[in-house]
Protein backbone atom coordinates (compact mmCIF):
# COMPACT_ATOMS: atom_id res chain seq x y z
CA UNK A 1 0.00 0.00 0.00
CA UNK A 2 2.76 2.42 1.26
CA UNK A 3 4.50 1.80 -2.18
CA UNK A 4 1.40 2.28 -4.20
CA UNK A 5 1.26 5.59 -2.20
CA UNK A 6 4.89 6.28 -2.80
CA UNK A 7 4.83 5.55 -6.97
CA UNK A 8 1.27 7.53 -7.25
CA UNK A 9 3.32 10.36 -5.79
CA UNK A 10 6.30 9.91 -7.86
CA UNK A 11 4.37 9.55 -11.10
CA UNK A 12 2.54 12.95 -10.42
CA UNK A 13 5.51 14.71 -9.63
CA UNK A 14 7.07 13.21 -12.84
CA UNK A 15 3.71 14.05 -15.15
CA UNK A 16 3.47 17.72 -13.10
CA UNK A 17 5.56 20.74 -14.33
CA UNK A 18 8.05 22.11 -12.06
CA UNK A 19 5.90 24.87 -10.21
CA UNK A 20 6.80 28.27 -8.58
CA UNK A 21 5.34 31.86 -7.71
CA UNK A 22 6.01 34.24 -11.01
CA UNK A 23 6.90 36.98 -8.68
CA UNK A 24 9.02 39.11 -11.42
CA UNK A 25 9.65 38.82 -14.85
CA UNK A 26 12.61 36.99 -16.42
CA UNK A 27 12.32 36.03 -19.99
CA UNK A 28 15.67 34.65 -19.87
CA UNK A 29 15.20 32.04 -17.06
CA UNK A 30 11.75 30.98 -18.66
CA UNK A 31 13.39 30.13 -21.91
CA UNK A 32 16.06 28.02 -20.21
CA UNK A 33 13.07 26.25 -17.84
CA UNK A 34 11.15 26.13 -21.32
CA UNK A 35 13.83 24.89 -23.39
CA UNK A 36 14.75 22.11 -20.64
CA UNK A 37 11.42 21.01 -20.16
CA UNK A 38 10.51 20.05 -23.68
CA UNK A 39 13.96 18.50 -24.21
CA UNK A 40 13.52 16.14 -21.21
CA UNK A 41 10.08 15.52 -22.15
CA UNK A 42 11.07 14.44 -25.60
CA UNK A 43 14.60 13.53 -25.94
CA UNK A 44 14.60 12.04 -29.11
CA UNK A 45 13.17 14.82 -30.68
CA UNK A 46 16.32 16.86 -32.29
CA UNK A 47 15.63 20.39 -31.08
CA UNK A 48 14.95 22.02 -34.55
CA UNK A 49 12.40 19.49 -34.96
CA UNK A 50 10.01 20.75 -32.68
CA UNK A 51 9.15 23.16 -35.34
CA UNK A 52 7.32 20.81 -37.22
CA UNK A 53 4.91 20.85 -34.44
CA UNK A 54 2.59 17.38 -34.43
CA UNK A 55 5.14 15.55 -37.33
CA UNK A 56 7.66 16.32 -34.86
CA UNK A 57 5.64 13.87 -32.29
CA UNK A 58 4.51 10.93 -34.59
CA UNK A 59 5.85 9.32 -37.31
CA UNK A 60 2.99 8.33 -39.15
CA UNK A 61 1.39 11.76 -39.58
CA UNK A 62 5.25 12.61 -40.67
CA UNK A 63 4.93 10.10 -43.41
CA UNK A 64 1.98 11.42 -44.36
CA UNK A 65 3.04 15.02 -44.31
CA UNK A 66 6.43 14.54 -46.36
CA UNK A 67 3.93 12.79 -48.81
CA UNK A 68 1.86 16.09 -48.92
CA UNK A 69 4.91 17.85 -49.06
CA UNK A 70 6.34 17.35 -52.64
CA UNK A 71 3.04 19.46 -53.39
CA UNK A 72 2.66 21.81 -51.03
CA UNK A 73 -0.98 22.78 -50.30
CA UNK A 74 0.44 26.07 -49.29
CA UNK A 75 1.94 27.30 -52.18
CA UNK A 76 -0.87 28.50 -54.11
CA UNK A 77 -0.78 31.19 -51.08
CA UNK A 78 2.70 31.58 -51.54
CA UNK A 79 2.11 32.49 -54.95
CA UNK A 80 -0.34 34.89 -54.13
CA UNK A 81 1.49 36.28 -51.68
CA UNK A 82 4.52 36.91 -53.47
CA UNK A 83 2.15 38.50 -56.49
CA UNK A 84 0.53 40.75 -53.91
CA UNK A 85 3.64 41.92 -52.24
CA UNK A 86 5.17 42.87 -55.65
CA UNK A 87 2.22 44.59 -56.66
CA UNK A 88 2.56 48.66 -56.01
CA UNK A 89 -0.12 50.84 -54.07
CA UNK A 90 -2.57 53.02 -55.94
CA UNK A 91 0.31 55.47 -54.83
CA UNK A 92 3.13 53.93 -56.39
CA UNK A 93 5.00 52.43 -53.43
CA UNK A 94 4.86 48.73 -52.36
CA UNK A 95 5.42 46.78 -49.32
CA UNK A 96 9.15 45.99 -49.36
CA UNK A 97 9.06 50.21 -48.51
CA UNK A 98 7.64 49.23 -45.26
CA UNK A 99 10.14 47.02 -44.03
CA UNK A 100 13.93 46.01 -43.52
CA UNK A 101 15.38 44.27 -46.50
CA UNK A 102 12.43 45.10 -48.74
CA UNK A 103 10.50 42.62 -46.74
CA UNK A 104 12.31 39.55 -47.72
CA UNK A 105 14.00 37.49 -44.89
CA UNK A 106 12.91 38.92 -42.28
CA UNK A 107 9.68 37.40 -40.84
CA UNK A 108 11.73 35.41 -37.75
CA UNK A 109 12.28 39.09 -36.36
CA UNK A 110 8.22 39.20 -35.36
CA UNK A 111 6.38 39.85 -33.61
CA UNK A 112 8.88 42.84 -31.63
CA UNK A 113 7.85 45.48 -29.27
CA UNK A 114 7.40 48.82 -30.46
CA UNK A 115 8.49 51.21 -28.23
CA UNK A 116 6.98 54.21 -29.61
CA UNK A 117 3.46 52.31 -29.72
CA UNK A 118 4.23 50.61 -26.71
CA UNK A 119 2.71 47.83 -27.87
CA UNK A 120 3.51 44.58 -29.62
CA UNK A 121 3.63 44.30 -33.07
CA UNK A 122 3.36 41.17 -34.98
CA UNK A 123 4.08 40.53 -39.04
CA UNK A 124 0.06 40.95 -39.61
CA UNK A 125 -0.19 44.11 -37.97
CA UNK A 126 2.73 45.69 -39.36
CA UNK A 127 1.42 44.99 -42.65
CA UNK A 128 -1.79 46.70 -41.93
CA UNK A 129 0.42 49.56 -40.73
CA UNK A 130 1.65 49.60 -44.37
CA UNK A 131 -1.03 49.64 -46.36
CA UNK A 132 -3.04 52.41 -44.28
CA UNK A 133 0.24 54.53 -44.00
CA UNK A 134 -0.14 54.03 -47.99
CA UNK A 135 -3.94 55.07 -48.41
CA UNK A 136 -5.08 51.91 -48.50
CA UNK A 137 -7.53 49.72 -46.40
CA UNK A 138 -6.91 47.13 -43.74
CA UNK A 139 -6.59 43.27 -44.60
CA UNK A 140 -8.81 41.53 -42.54
CA UNK A 141 -6.74 39.04 -40.08
CA UNK A 142 -8.53 36.28 -40.85
CA UNK A 143 -9.16 35.88 -44.33
CA UNK A 144 -7.37 34.89 -47.10
CA UNK A 145 -5.32 37.93 -48.69
CA UNK A 146 -3.45 38.32 -44.96
CA UNK A 147 -2.55 34.38 -44.82
CA UNK A 148 -1.24 34.46 -48.65
CA UNK A 149 1.33 37.99 -47.60
CA UNK A 150 2.17 36.35 -44.41
CA UNK A 151 3.02 32.59 -45.95
CA UNK A 152 4.95 34.22 -48.68
CA UNK A 153 7.34 36.64 -46.12
CA UNK A 154 7.70 33.51 -43.69
CA UNK A 155 8.98 31.46 -46.95
CA UNK A 156 11.50 34.17 -47.38
CA UNK A 157 12.79 32.87 -43.83
CA UNK A 158 12.50 29.70 -43.99
CA UNK A 159 15.04 28.02 -42.09
CA UNK A 160 16.25 31.28 -40.50
CA UNK A 161 16.28 31.22 -36.62
CA UNK A 162 13.59 33.03 -34.64
CA UNK A 163 15.16 36.30 -33.12
CA UNK A 164 13.09 37.79 -31.07
CA UNK A 165 13.87 40.80 -28.06
CA UNK A 166 12.38 41.36 -25.27
CA UNK A 167 14.03 44.54 -24.13
CA UNK A 168 14.07 45.98 -20.22
CA UNK A 169 11.71 48.60 -21.32
CA UNK A 170 9.11 47.72 -18.20
CA UNK A 171 6.54 47.89 -21.13
CA UNK A 172 7.95 45.22 -22.89
CA UNK A 173 8.30 42.92 -20.18
CA UNK A 174 4.37 43.96 -19.31
CA UNK A 175 3.56 42.35 -22.48
CA UNK A 176 5.56 39.08 -22.56
CA UNK A 177 4.07 38.51 -18.69
CA UNK A 178 0.69 39.23 -20.21
CA UNK A 179 1.46 36.96 -23.03
CA UNK A 180 2.44 33.96 -20.90
CA UNK A 181 -0.26 34.58 -18.38
CA UNK A 182 -2.44 34.23 -21.44
CA UNK A 183 -0.82 30.86 -22.81
CA UNK A 184 -1.39 29.53 -18.96
CA UNK A 185 -4.93 30.28 -18.08
CA UNK A 186 -7.75 28.45 -18.25
CA UNK A 187 -10.76 29.75 -20.20
CA UNK A 188 -13.75 28.38 -22.07
CA UNK A 189 -16.47 26.08 -20.17
CA UNK A 190 -14.00 23.55 -21.21
CA UNK A 191 -11.66 25.13 -19.29
CA UNK A 192 -8.46 24.50 -20.92
CA UNK A 193 -5.49 26.97 -21.24
CA UNK A 194 -2.93 26.87 -24.24
CA UNK A 195 -0.51 24.82 -21.95
CA UNK A 196 -3.46 21.97 -21.21
CA UNK A 197 -2.76 20.86 -25.08
CA UNK A 198 0.51 22.25 -25.55
CA UNK A 199 2.30 21.65 -22.59
CA UNK A 200 0.89 18.81 -20.28
CA UNK A 201 -0.83 16.97 -23.58
CA UNK A 202 1.87 17.76 -25.86
CA UNK A 203 2.54 14.74 -28.28
CA UNK A 204 -0.97 13.25 -27.23
CA UNK A 205 -4.15 12.55 -28.78
CA UNK A 206 -7.00 14.48 -29.09
CA UNK A 207 -9.59 12.64 -31.04
CA UNK A 208 -7.35 11.95 -34.08
CA UNK A 209 -4.94 14.59 -34.13
CA UNK A 210 -1.53 14.40 -32.14
CA UNK A 211 -0.74 17.81 -30.50
CA UNK A 212 2.00 20.24 -31.10
CA UNK A 213 4.39 20.70 -28.56
CA UNK A 214 4.51 24.69 -27.74
CA UNK A 215 8.07 24.78 -28.05
CA UNK A 216 8.23 25.97 -31.69
CA UNK A 217 4.56 26.03 -31.96
CA UNK A 218 4.55 29.22 -33.84
CA UNK A 219 7.18 28.93 -36.05
CA UNK A 220 4.95 26.92 -38.82
CA UNK A 221 2.98 30.09 -39.05
CA UNK A 222 0.67 30.72 -40.98
CA UNK A 223 -1.11 27.14 -42.09
CA UNK A 224 -2.63 25.42 -44.40
CA UNK A 225 -5.10 23.02 -42.53
CA UNK A 226 -6.65 20.34 -43.94
CA UNK A 227 -9.42 20.72 -41.77
CA UNK A 228 -10.25 24.31 -42.86
CA UNK A 229 -9.47 23.07 -46.72
CA UNK A 230 -7.27 26.48 -47.03
CA UNK A 231 -4.98 28.70 -45.47
CA UNK A 232 -4.98 30.17 -41.85
CA UNK A 233 -3.45 32.92 -40.29
CA UNK A 234 -1.87 32.86 -36.56
CA UNK A 235 -5.21 35.63 -35.98
CA UNK A 236 -7.60 32.94 -37.40
CA UNK A 237 -5.76 29.87 -35.22
CA UNK A 238 -6.03 31.58 -31.98
CA UNK A 239 -9.98 32.49 -32.32
CA UNK A 240 -10.51 28.60 -33.23
CA UNK A 241 -8.14 27.54 -30.99
CA UNK A 242 -10.73 29.33 -28.34
CA UNK A 243 -14.03 28.45 -29.58
CA UNK A 244 -12.79 25.17 -29.56
CA UNK A 245 -12.53 25.06 -25.47
CA UNK A 246 -15.84 26.75 -25.33
CA UNK A 247 -14.32 30.31 -24.92
CA UNK A 248 -16.02 33.50 -27.34
CA UNK A 249 -12.86 34.26 -29.18
CA UNK A 250 -10.90 38.19 -28.76
CA UNK A 251 -11.28 39.90 -31.92
CA UNK A 252 -8.16 39.33 -34.50
CA UNK A 253 -4.97 41.02 -33.18
CA UNK A 254 -6.04 41.88 -29.65
CA UNK A 255 -3.60 42.84 -27.90
CA UNK A 256 -3.58 39.85 -25.57
CA UNK A 257 -3.41 37.92 -29.01
CA UNK A 258 -0.17 39.58 -30.01
CA UNK A 259 1.46 39.34 -26.32
CA UNK A 260 0.94 35.41 -26.47
CA UNK A 261 2.64 35.14 -29.85
CA UNK A 262 5.39 37.45 -28.65
CA UNK A 263 5.93 34.85 -25.25
CA UNK A 264 5.69 31.85 -27.69
CA UNK A 265 8.14 33.29 -30.34
CA UNK A 266 10.58 34.58 -27.68
CA UNK A 267 10.43 30.67 -26.73
CA UNK A 268 11.00 29.59 -29.90
CA UNK A 269 14.17 32.39 -30.53
CA UNK A 270 16.88 30.20 -32.22
CA UNK A 271 14.28 27.87 -33.66
CA UNK A 272 13.72 27.94 -37.75
CA UNK A 273 11.19 29.30 -39.20
CA UNK A 274 9.17 26.59 -41.05
CA UNK A 275 6.36 28.15 -42.20
CA UNK A 276 4.02 28.24 -43.87
CA UNK A 277 3.23 25.04 -42.50
CA UNK A 278 0.55 22.23 -43.38
CA UNK A 279 -1.08 20.28 -40.71
CA UNK A 280 -3.73 18.15 -40.22
CA UNK B 1 -76.19 19.13 -4.01
CA UNK B 2 -76.10 21.93 -5.99
CA UNK B 3 -74.55 23.99 -3.21
CA UNK B 4 -71.80 21.28 -3.36
CA UNK B 5 -71.29 21.09 -6.88
CA UNK B 6 -71.23 25.35 -7.06
CA UNK B 7 -68.24 25.27 -4.32
CA UNK B 8 -66.50 22.54 -6.01
CA UNK B 9 -66.81 24.70 -9.18
CA UNK B 10 -65.45 27.69 -7.61
CA UNK B 11 -62.55 25.93 -6.19
CA UNK B 12 -61.67 24.62 -9.54
CA UNK B 13 -62.10 27.85 -10.98
CA UNK B 14 -59.70 29.63 -8.33
CA UNK B 15 -57.25 26.92 -8.76
CA UNK B 16 -56.91 27.81 -12.34
CA UNK B 17 -57.07 31.19 -12.06
CA UNK B 18 -54.30 31.36 -9.51
CA UNK B 19 -52.13 28.59 -11.63
CA UNK B 20 -52.49 30.42 -15.25
CA UNK B 21 -51.47 33.29 -13.57
CA UNK B 22 -48.49 31.77 -11.77
CA UNK B 23 -48.07 29.80 -15.28
CA UNK B 24 -47.96 32.71 -17.00
CA UNK B 25 -44.63 35.01 -16.97
CA UNK B 26 -44.70 38.09 -18.79
CA UNK B 27 -43.20 40.43 -20.86
CA UNK B 28 -41.41 42.35 -17.75
CA UNK B 29 -40.61 38.90 -15.98
CA UNK B 30 -38.29 38.08 -19.29
CA UNK B 31 -36.94 41.82 -19.27
CA UNK B 32 -35.85 41.87 -15.63
CA UNK B 33 -34.16 38.33 -16.38
CA UNK B 34 -32.66 38.95 -19.45
CA UNK B 35 -31.26 42.18 -18.11
CA UNK B 36 -29.50 40.35 -15.26
CA UNK B 37 -27.98 37.64 -17.82
CA UNK B 38 -26.84 40.73 -20.15
CA UNK B 39 -25.10 42.49 -16.74
CA UNK B 40 -23.46 39.59 -15.82
CA UNK B 41 -22.42 38.58 -19.58
CA UNK B 42 -20.84 41.70 -19.79
CA UNK B 43 -18.98 41.60 -16.71
CA UNK B 44 -17.44 38.49 -18.19
CA UNK B 45 -16.60 40.45 -21.14
CA UNK B 46 -14.63 43.25 -19.38
CA UNK B 47 -12.53 40.32 -18.36
CA UNK B 48 -12.19 38.94 -21.76
CA UNK B 49 -14.12 35.23 -20.52
CA UNK B 50 -17.13 35.13 -21.84
CA UNK B 51 -18.06 31.51 -22.79
CA UNK B 52 -19.98 30.39 -26.23
CA UNK B 53 -22.57 28.60 -24.22
CA UNK B 54 -23.65 31.86 -22.38
CA UNK B 55 -23.59 33.55 -25.98
CA UNK B 56 -26.11 30.55 -27.02
CA UNK B 57 -28.39 30.97 -24.15
CA UNK B 58 -28.70 34.41 -24.69
CA UNK B 59 -29.39 33.99 -28.14
CA UNK B 60 -32.15 31.51 -27.57
CA UNK B 61 -33.84 33.54 -25.06
CA UNK B 62 -34.23 35.91 -27.18
CA UNK B 63 -35.68 33.61 -29.91
CA UNK B 64 -38.04 32.11 -27.27
CA UNK B 65 -39.04 35.66 -26.06
CA UNK B 66 -40.18 36.94 -29.91
CA UNK B 67 -41.98 33.86 -29.99
CA UNK B 68 -44.47 34.73 -27.00
CA UNK B 69 -42.69 31.95 -24.61
CA UNK B 70 -41.53 34.27 -21.95
CA UNK B 71 -41.18 30.77 -19.51
CA UNK B 72 -39.02 29.30 -21.73
CA UNK B 73 -37.50 32.42 -22.36
CA UNK B 74 -36.90 33.00 -18.57
CA UNK B 75 -35.65 29.48 -18.41
CA UNK B 76 -32.40 30.43 -20.86
CA UNK B 77 -32.29 33.68 -19.54
CA UNK B 78 -31.40 32.34 -16.11
CA UNK B 79 -29.33 29.43 -17.27
CA UNK B 80 -26.97 32.60 -19.34
CA UNK B 81 -27.16 34.40 -15.82
CA UNK B 82 -25.74 31.01 -14.38
CA UNK B 83 -22.97 30.43 -16.98
CA UNK B 84 -22.44 34.32 -17.49
CA UNK B 85 -21.37 33.76 -13.80
CA UNK B 86 -19.11 30.56 -13.82
CA UNK B 87 -17.28 32.38 -16.65
CA UNK B 88 -16.43 35.47 -14.17
CA UNK B 89 -15.90 32.86 -11.37
CA UNK B 90 -13.20 30.96 -13.28
CA UNK B 91 -11.82 34.30 -14.40
CA UNK B 92 -10.88 35.41 -10.80
CA UNK B 93 -10.11 32.18 -9.94
CA UNK B 94 -7.47 32.12 -12.87
CA UNK B 95 -5.93 35.51 -12.02
CA UNK B 96 -4.01 33.47 -9.34
CA UNK B 97 -4.20 30.04 -10.64
CA UNK B 98 -2.15 30.01 -14.04
CA UNK B 99 1.09 30.63 -11.94
CA UNK B 100 0.77 27.18 -10.99
CA UNK B 101 1.08 25.64 -14.49
CA UNK B 102 4.28 27.88 -15.60
CA UNK B 103 7.13 25.84 -16.19
CA UNK B 104 9.80 26.83 -14.54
Amino acid sequence: MRRAVLLALAMFCLAAPPVAAADSVNPKADFKAFRAYFIKRFPKVPLNDFVNGPYSMDAGLRKQWQAIDAFPPYQFAVDKGKQMFATPFKNGKTYGDCFPNKGIGIRQNYPYFDAKSGEVITLDVALNNCRQANGEQPLDYTKDDMAALTAYMAYTSRGKPFDIKVSKDPRALAAYRNGEEYFYTRRGQLSFSCASCHVQSAGDHIRTEVLAPALGLVAALPIYRSAWGGMGTTSRRLRTCNSQVGAVPLKAEDELYRDVEYYLSYMSNGLPISGPGTRP
Amino acid sequence: MRTEALIKLAVVAAVCGLTTAALAASTDDFKAAYAKAETAETQAGALKNQWTTTAAELKAAKKAADAGNFDEAIKHAEQAEALANASIAQAKEQDKAWTKAVIR
